[in-house]
């Protein structure tokens, strides 16, 4: 596999970040792979606004992969790190496949509503099951990975470098999947579905694959949240969850697959620290940015290196 | 010769309103068929109902001697009868070159791939291949909404024919385009569809343009076929001249 400059520069960074998280502190390894975690879906979101459909339901995919690997623990005893979270992919991917099919008959608004009616379906029988734990949800079994248990201590940091590398694959992936004809298929069908489909096109088929990839990258973020936080709860499928991922979405653009992780990151920061210096009123900073991002930077914070690098070139 | 296209008692109604009656037409393969007719004739029921896009109250469509009737539009694409659009359909944000590559890449798979990048050198290279055909490879690079709207028409028409169809259907070709450019474009287009060899079937309201470039003409008025034969035959025809061109010395009033 030939890796394209962007391509080196994303697992670059990976590496960089892995490393830099041995010497950082405990709460920013921990702040970071929650974000990353949250950008894996933010990454789902994404895919599906560059092919012109907002989903204000994406925490429903984020919360079946946590349940999934929070209930394959707690039911079945699997703790191996990889097994879980192909079980919460999986389980993700076959719901996807199911909604997706009346999923890909509404565009706009009416996509927007359904996708946050099935998220909010799951709300409610996930706070009706007092086998989950009701509105307080259950504890995550620690986890292992191939047979190694990682002491208490090491537990956070082996998550982190663990939760980089999939993120640098998973963007090398994404951005391949944004060259593919099929991802360009998606801005054709975002600018003009009706030309797609006179091209001999299944723009259906198009959004289709595109859904369930998007289901199956925004549960693995589920997953590690899952794993992190040592938690699950219904919130996680709860509208204001899902409304988080297009916040953040929006605040990093859709020109770039690196955009969701760098907003995520920003958006972790800010509310950290908004929340220690509003404790009562922080969601009104976080209201503010967003409202600054769409006022001065429509685009996203990823036009900012658009715009830096036309600068250069120019 | 070969039927391509034949229609058999064809009609479409929009609730109490009739936009399509008993039409009933052969296509033969390497024709230029030209579709005339007033505004709420019924030409461009026929095109979509032909297309695929509305699905006819009753009759038969066949294409290739196969009912098409019920079939999507992307299977009729896929079957070999492409069209080009009134108002030029393209992707805006994206450029000359992407858009006929989207094209390229639809007409080869109908299953995108999920990894391997769209612009390769195939592609480009055939891509490249139509906008020379069209004289338009100096527009290449440039975003589709920053190129003229004649050029913008071109690319509508090379996006359609990129699949190689034995039937190209154009909608208003020239509308939007200005009296002086009207003459070069036809010409450009009806150089590369012969280079083709496509049947094409092209709805048209500029007489001069139809004139010059059809072997048949088609008259529709109020959903019917009013006439239907060479061109002089159609545009002498008393009753295409009441209720079509206008009358018998209609152009040249027009001319005054």
């Amino acid at each position: 596999m030939r890796l394209s400059k962007t391509e080196l520069i994303l697992l670059g960074v990976a590496v960089l970040l892995a490393a830099g998280g041995v010497i950082a502190p405990q709460w920013l390894v921990f702040l970071l792979t929650m974000a990353l975690a949250k950008a894996m879906v933010v990454q789902g979101v994404v895919m599906q606004m560059r092919a012109g459909l907002v989903t204000f339901g994406q925490g429903l995919f984020f919360c079946i992969g946590g349940y999934a690997v929070g209930m394959s623990g707690h039911f079945l005893n699997i703790t191996d790190l990889v097994l879980l979270l192909l079980i919460g992919v999986g389980a993700a991917v076959l719901l996807a496949m199911l909604l997706g099919l009346l999923m890909t008959r509404y565009r706009e608004i009416f996509f927007a509503m359904l996708s946050l009616a099935f998220s909010m379906i799951l709300y409610g029988v996930l706070v009706k099951s007092s086998a989950l734990g009701s509105t307080d949800g259950f504890n995550v079994k620690a986890w292992t990975l191939f047979g190694w248990t990682p002491a208490s201590g090491q537990a956070p940091l082996a998550l982190f470098i663990i939760i980089v590398a999939c993120s640098g694959l998973l963007a090398v992936l994404l951005h391949r999947y944004s060259r593919s004809s099929a991802g360009m298929m998606c801005e054709a069908i975002r600018e003009n579905e009706v030309r797609v489909e006179y091209l001999g096109q299944s723009p259906r088929w198009v959004l289709y694959m595109n859904y369930v990839a998007a289901a199956a990258v925004s549960a693995l973020g589920g997953g590690f949240m899952a794993l992190s936080a040592g938690h699950i709860d219904p919130e996680m499928a709860y509208w204001i969850t899902s409304g988080e991922f297009v916040f953040i979405a929006l605040l990093g653009g859709t020109a770039h697959v690196a955009a969701p992780f760098i907003a995520a990151v920003l958006f972790a920061v800010v509310r950290t620290y908004a929340i220690e210096w509003m404790p009562h009123s922080w969601q009104m900073i976080l209201g503010f940015t967003l409202l600054a991002i769409i006022v001065f930077l429509p685009k996203g914070l990823w036009s900012l290196f658009t715009a830096q690098a036309r600068r250069a070139k120019a | 010769m070969t039927c391509i296209l034949e229609t058999q008692g064809l009609c479409k109604e929009f609730g109490a309103v009739t936009a399509a009656k008993d039409v009933n037409v052969r296509i033969h393969k390497g024709e230029v068929v030209g579709v005339i007719g007033s505004n709420g004739a019924g030409k461009t029921t026929f095109i979509n109902m032909v297309t695929g896009y509305l699905k006819p109250s009753r009759g038969e469509i066949l294409f290739n001697g196969q009912s098409i009737i019920g079939r999507t539009p992307r299977a009729i694409t896929r079957a070999g009868m492409a069209r080009s659009f009134q108002v030029a359909q393209l992707f805006a944000q994206l450029s000359v070159l992407d858009n006929l590559l989207i094209a390229v890449s639809a007409a080869q798979s109908p299953f995108p791939s999920l990894l391997a990048p769209m612009r390769n050198a195939s592609r480009i290279e055939q891509a490249d291949a139509i906008l020379a055909e069209f004289d338009i490879s100096r527009w290449r690079d440039t975003p589709v909404t920053a190129v003229p709207q004649g050029v913008r028409k071109l690319i509508d028409i090379a996006m359609a024919l990129i699949g190689d169809p034995q039937m190209l259907l154009l909608d208003e070709p020239t509308s939007g385009v200005s009296a002086e450019e009207k003459t070069a474009l036809m010409d450009t287009v009806m150089r590369v569809v012969a280079q083709h060899q496509v049947t094409v079937l092209f709805v048209e309201h500029d007489m001069d343009v139809v004139r010059r470039y059809v072997s048949r003409i088609l008259a529709f008025y109020s959903g019917e076929v009013l006439a239907d034969g060479a061109p002089e035959a159609v545009l002498s025809n008393p009753r295409v001249q009441e209720f079509v061109t206008g009358g018998p010395n209609a152009h040249k009033r027009a001319a005054q």
